[in-house]
């Protein structure tokens, strides 16, 4: 799996994919395939503040629920709520299924966040695989 | 596929038993049968329907209606879907699932015991208040803690009743604090119990070795930490070397630390959490002491604390006044309040008490012993063929990865299915979280080196499959009443209860 490189990411796997003060955020492929068939998405509600590292929301598979750190600290402008009706939408296709929209306080947050190939070196690292 | 065909070897112990078809009782109902039959009302009899008023309900519930023995033989047949301890081994790590000795169930039936009731006066319960005080002392022994209560119905609940013990300390101090630490390998109710006293949680990253990198908790504890939670032997069953150390942070912090005592029968009898620096802890007495869970029993919470936690304990406590009879004392102004119903799970308490009898100190220190030996002996049985995240020693339980069978696209979860072909409950799967595709199997004490040998025979024969016809396994169970369940759209569109079919 090819991990876009226009997308910054986590080491709580979510992506984020910035364009000037506004950024999209969902979770990444390698997420969405250790969690497995994915049940259930809490979203966060528009116009609440997220904060970088913190946690904005959840999801649940039938192995477990994990919560959502936000990438990057603002202010909710959407979300897909399609997901709370087909959470499968995330498996299907994790690096198009995005979870929440953001304006950013800060878009240089996003310097310190991994690029696509140092992404994956990490969960090569995490996992042994 | 025929019975030779579903297996590369042969299983040595379970092979597809009868199982009943069954329907539900609503679809075996029948008007106007029943299996009681009152008798003659000797009362004046009252329009029921008047003295409700508006509260009574026009239609009928439609509740099933069936004959003594077809409600005996409906669940009788269920019955045979099950699998139990009485079954054969039941490996689910980190829930220790060990046979409940039928003497707990003996002495748990005798009369004056089965039919008291918490109603009655103090000076006739002399008895249960009796059984309650020794416990509490057993449990004080084995904990080396100083205050108990035995009220929390289960270990989640005793979580909940210790870390609010915490919060409620450190109000007294002035400041309830605003942090509990969480190692990352804990179990799921850890935070949730945090949050709901109020807490953050902040998550812990475990070190390389699976446990706690004490230079880094030396950084992460404030004096915003109300206390760390961890659980020791951790859910890896690795036994945390560095406790005192870990202790010691927390207290020149104030802080105190919290034992989750999941894995209290890796240490009964050998170690006490008292004396190496826990401030609070929960026991399961439904785990280490024997008694029935997973559907077979409420569980059993005791919490047992640091004198310095003991006035903010649960109401009532038990006490003897200068007589020598036992009252229940319920003046404790700084207490937390009640947490349960009356005393707590009382059934839980004669069968945990009669274990520990039965058993004696010489005897739960050598079931400690046995549960450890029995984990390690799967481990070296089975280290070549599936891999072993961690190589720190093992104690109660041993965790493995699925990373060599996932080549073949057979993961834990698969595994732990097909294992129910070869007559075993499936070990806990995925978890702990730190381990991706955990296979965590704890054997407990109660299993003999043959039921182990056939576990072993059946997780090496698994591996085999793996390698040489995977498709069976992803496809198992095969001996089941029904196989493969679809638990993602069970879980995404749940039925959760029955309706009538519409009439043609």
């Amino acid at each position: 799996m090819a991990y876009p490189t226009n997308f910054r990411y986590t080491r709580e796997h979510e992506w984020i994919e910035a364009n000037g003060k506004f950024a999209t955020v969902g979770i990444t492929e390698h997420a969405q395939e250790s969690l497995g068939d994915i049940v259930f998405v809490e979203l966060p509600r528009v116009g609440d503040k997220v904060e970088k590292g913190k946690v904005f929301g959840s999801v649940e598979s039938v192995k477990a629920v994990s919560d959502l750190y936000a990438p990057a600290t603002g202010t909710v402008t959407e979300v897909d709520e399609e997901l709370t009706t087909a959470p499968e939408k995330i498996n299907a296709d994790a690096h198009a299924a995005w979870i929440m929209k953001i304006e950013l306080s800060d878009p240089s947050e996003l310097d310190s966040l991994l690029a696509a190939d140092a992404y994956e070196s990490y969960i090569k690292e995490e996992t042994g695989h | 596929m025929n019975q030779k065909e579903k297996f590369s070897g042969t299983p040595r112990k379970v092979t597809a038993h009868l199982t009943q078809n069954e329907g539900l009782s609503f679809e075996k109902s029948a008007p106007g049968k029943k299996a009681y039959r009152l008798a003659p009302l000797d009362v004046p009899e009252v329009d029921a329907a008047s003295l409700l008023g508006d509260a009574v309900r026009s239609q009928t519930a439609e509740l099933p209606e069936l004959s003594e023995i077809e409600i005996i033989r409906h669940f009788t047949r269920l019955s045979t879907w099950n699998y139990a301890i009485d079954l054969g081994m039941y490996p689910l790590g980190s829930c220790t699932m060990k046979y409940n000795p039928r003497v707990n169930e003996f002495v748990s039936r005798i009369e004056g015991i089965a039919e008291a009731h918490p109603y009655q006066p103090e000076q006739l319960s002399q008895g249960s208040l009796g059984i309650m005080r020794l416990l509490r002392q057993c449990l004080l022994e084995i904990t080396g803690m100083d205050a108990i209560t035995l009220q929390p119905a289960a270990g989640a609940h005793g979580e909940f009743t210790g870390i609010l013990l915490v919060r409620a300390y450190h109000e007294a101090k002035g400041n309830p604090r605003r942090t509990v630490i969480i190692p990352d390998s804990a179990h799921g109710t850890n935070p949730a119990t945090a949050a709901i006293c109020g807490y953050e949680v902040v998550n812990f990253k475990s070190n390389a070795q699976g446990g706690i990198d004490v230079e880094a908790l030396a950084q992460a504890v404030t004096e915003e930490t109300a206390a760390l939670m961890l659980t020791n032997p951790s859910t890896i069953g690795v036994f945390e070397n560095e406790i005192h150390r870990i202790a010691d942070i927390l207290h020149a912090k104030g802080a105190l630390l919290y034992m989750d005592g999941a894995n209290m029968n890796a240490l009964c009898g050998k170690v006490r959490p008292g004396d190496f620096g826990v401030d609070v802890m929960h026991l399961n007495l439904h785990k280490t002491f024997s008694t029935p869970h997973g559907g077979g029993g409420p569980g059993s919470g005791p919490v047992a604390c640091k004198r310095i936690l003991e006035p903010f304990l649960p109401v009532p406590v038990i006490e003897e006044d200068a007589e020598g009879q036992l009252r229940l004392n319920y003046d404790r102004p700084q207490s937390v309040g009640r947490v349960r119903a009356f005393y707590g799970n009382f059934g839980m308490f004669v069968r945990a008490l009669a274990y520990i009898l039965a058993n004696g100190p010489d005897g739960l220190r050598q079931t400690t012993e046995d549960a450890v030996l029995n984990a390690n002996y799967i481990r070296r049985k089975l280290e070549d063929l599936y891999e072993l995240p961690y190589n720190t020693p093992s104690m109660h339980e041993v965790v493995f990865s699925d990373r060599r069978q996932t080549r073949n696209g057979v993961k834990t979860g698969d595994i732990a299915k097909r294992l129910i072909d070869y007559g075993f409950h499936p070990y806990t799967v995925s978890f702990p979280l730190i381990v991706p595709g955990a296979l965590m199997i704890e054997p407990t004490e109660s299993e003999s080196r043959e039921e182990l040998d056939l576990f072993v025979d059946a997780m090496r024969q698994i591996a085999r499959e793996a390698e040489e016809n995977p498709q069976i396994i992803l496809d198992a169970p095969h001996s089941t009443r029904v196989s493969r369940l679809d638990e993602t759209t069970a879980a995404r569109k749940p039925v959760l209860r029955w309706r009538r079919p519409e009439q043609a």
